[in-house]
């Protein structure tokens, strides 16, 4: 049987030439190549934000961007991390804000000098329209610019490439923040559930729990009627009265 | 009739009754104002520098997205937005070499064509529905009101920019009239009121609001109705500063929706010096339309 062999590209690190195989992503091909990551790396699952990168494709003026753990290699990437870039951090007591823009231009004046370029938006790797999220923070809409950067995950390459040096990723989690603590209705079944855990209604049931012996326990345990994987929203269990409304009543 | 509109960020803060009140009494004339989908700041006040065209990417960018709507007006009721991005329209206008740099810097975008035109709503109010529809759409005149018309500056300056002669300035006089009230004329009508000195040389913009007041009061005005909100708030805030020396102020869209019976937006103005509703309430005109005094 023949070994199949594997097609390797160049790539460019740093400016560097390596040659690496087709088909890693942009940090597996970095460690093929021999760099070892101490930072630049975190989640490898496209949501921790440490391995914004930044690239070029020979013949092609444009500027991208990628997640390293997230985006292929491809022949020819002149690329490089930034992991990490500096950015105008200014703490607040949280207690003290009152979940009005005002709130947000006091802290990050800045904001202000945004001329549209739009170079925030085209570099995200998340797709976030950080420039009009900016827009919707100078009009005063907490809300829908806390809903737009719902996807932003701290790279900070929005803020590398900012005319206006304003720290974008900063502000965007201030907006939500502001919106998640200040102005979003409150869940009220979650603050009853709260309160029904402060007043000991569950503790008859982990007093049963921990009284019981472990024999008990585990036959428990492996008895347990387990919530199919196919069960739609509908699903209950056979014994009902566990659950948290029925428990509560 | 639906036209495309940019309320700008001024419109959807502190100023939220002039935005509001806008589309109220448009609606009631029959005009839908279309609010773009997406739009950013204006960039507040046009760049003088010839080479500077970063700061013409925001106004631009903003007819980008009027063109996008189909629209072949862009209106703006705020003066600031107004007076910015029809400079910028016309600066691109006028040289297609600007236009070329912007167009290809905004790459992402389609191209700019030129083809929208800024509008003022006093001119869709002037030439679109005309005073003498206004007047007959008119619910509650707003009789032995003397309202002094306050144009401030960006409404005629730059003579290119502006919304009609600015030697002649007549559009909010008609509009005051065809609402069943007495336009009153008085020599400050389109001088400055300060403007942005407010945050530097707040003793300016004192001494400004004190010779247009007492202009306007010695014209026999009884209020002064005003388009642009930054002339709205030197001339209220700075009335804490006078004394005695009260005058009403008020949006000229207000003024319109009162008369034509929807909404104004009054409710807005509570716990200020030059809140207007204790004249309007002593004429009779906010109790016989009760629906928009909340």
């Amino acid at each position: 049987m023949d070994a199949v062999e594997t097609k390797m590209i160049p790539i460019y690190i740093m400016g560097q030439r390596y040659e690496v195989p087709e088909g890693l992503t942009i940090m597996k091909a970095m460690e093929y190549a021999g760099y070892q990551y101490v930072r630049g790396c975190g989640c490898r699952g496209g949501i921790c934000g440490a391995c914004g990168t930044i690239y070029r494709i020979p013949g092609d003026y444009k500027i991208y961007s990628a997640l390293a753990c997230q985006t292929a290699a491809e022949p020819d990437m002149y690329l490089t991390q930034l992991p990490f870039f500096p950015a105008n951090h200014v703490s607040s007591d949280y207690a003290e804000l009152e979940g009005v823009p005002e709130d947000i231009y006091k802290l990050y004046p800045e904001l202000f000098r945004c001329v549209a370029c739009n170079a925030c938006s085209k570099i995200c790797p998340m797709d976030v329209p950080v420039m009009d999220v900016i827009a919707y923070i100078k009009r005063g809409d907490i809300e829908k610019a806390a809903f737009e950067a719902f996807d932003c995950i701290q790279c900070g390459l929005c803020t590398s490439r900012c005319f206006a040096e304003a720290p974008q990723f900063h502000i965007m989690q201030l907006a939500r923040r502001l919106y998640g603590g200040k102005l979003a209705p409150k869940a009220q079944h979650n603050a009853e559930a709260a309160k029904a855990v402060r007043d000991g209604k569950f503790n008859p049931m982990l007093d049963q729990l921990t009284s019981m012996s472990l024999e008990d326990l585990k036959k428990e345990y492996i008895e347990r009627e387990i919530e199919p994987e196919t069960a739609g929203d509908e699903w209950k269990p056979k014994e009902t009265k566990w659950l948290l409304e029925e428990y509560l009543r | 009739m639906k036209l495309s509109y940019l309320p700008g960020c001024t419109l959807k803060t502190k100023a939220q009754d002039l935005d509001l009140s806008t589309v109220a009494a448009m609606g009631a004339l029959g005009v839908e104002l279309e609010e773009l989908p997406r739009w950013n700041c204006c960039g507040t006040v046009f760049s003088f520098a010839d080479d500077d065209l970063m700061h013409q990417i925001a106004p631009v960018r903003n007819l980008v997205r009027a063109q996008e709507q189909g629209g072949e007006q862009l209106v703006t009721v705020c003066s600031f937005c107004f007076n910015t991005l029809k400079r910028a329209n016309l600066l691109v206008k006028e040289n297609s070499d600007k236009l070329d740099t912007l167009n290809t810097f905004m790459d992402e975008e389609e191209d700019y064509k030129g083809n929208v035109n800024v509008v003022h709503l006093l001119e869709v109010l002037r030439d679109e529905v005309g005073w003498e529809q206004i007047a007959g759409k008119v619910q509650n005149p707003l009789k032995d009101l003397k309202v002094a018309a306050y144009y401030g500056c960006t409404l005629h300056r730059p003579i290119e920019a502006a919304i009609e002669p600015p030697n002649k300035p007549e559009a909010l006089n008609d509009l005051i009239k065809a609402i069943g009230a007495t336009p009153v004329d008085f020599p400050d009508m389109t001088t400055c009121c300060g403007s942005y000195q407010a945050v530097a040389n707040p003793e300016i913009v004192i001494n400004r609001t004190r010779e247009i007041l007492t202009s306007a009061r010695e014209s026999g005005a009884e209020m002064i109705a005003v388009s642009c909100p930054l002339c709205e708030c030197n001339l209220k805030e700075n009335q804490k500063e006078l004394g005695e020396l009260r005058m009403p102020v008020i949006y000229f869209t207000q003024l319109l929706a009162l008369a034509l019976g929807v909404d104004s937006h009054l409710h807005q103005c509570e716990q200020n010096p030059a809140d207007a509703r204790p004249l309007l309430e002593s004429k009779g005109l906010i109790d016989a339309c009760s629906a928009t005094y909340i």
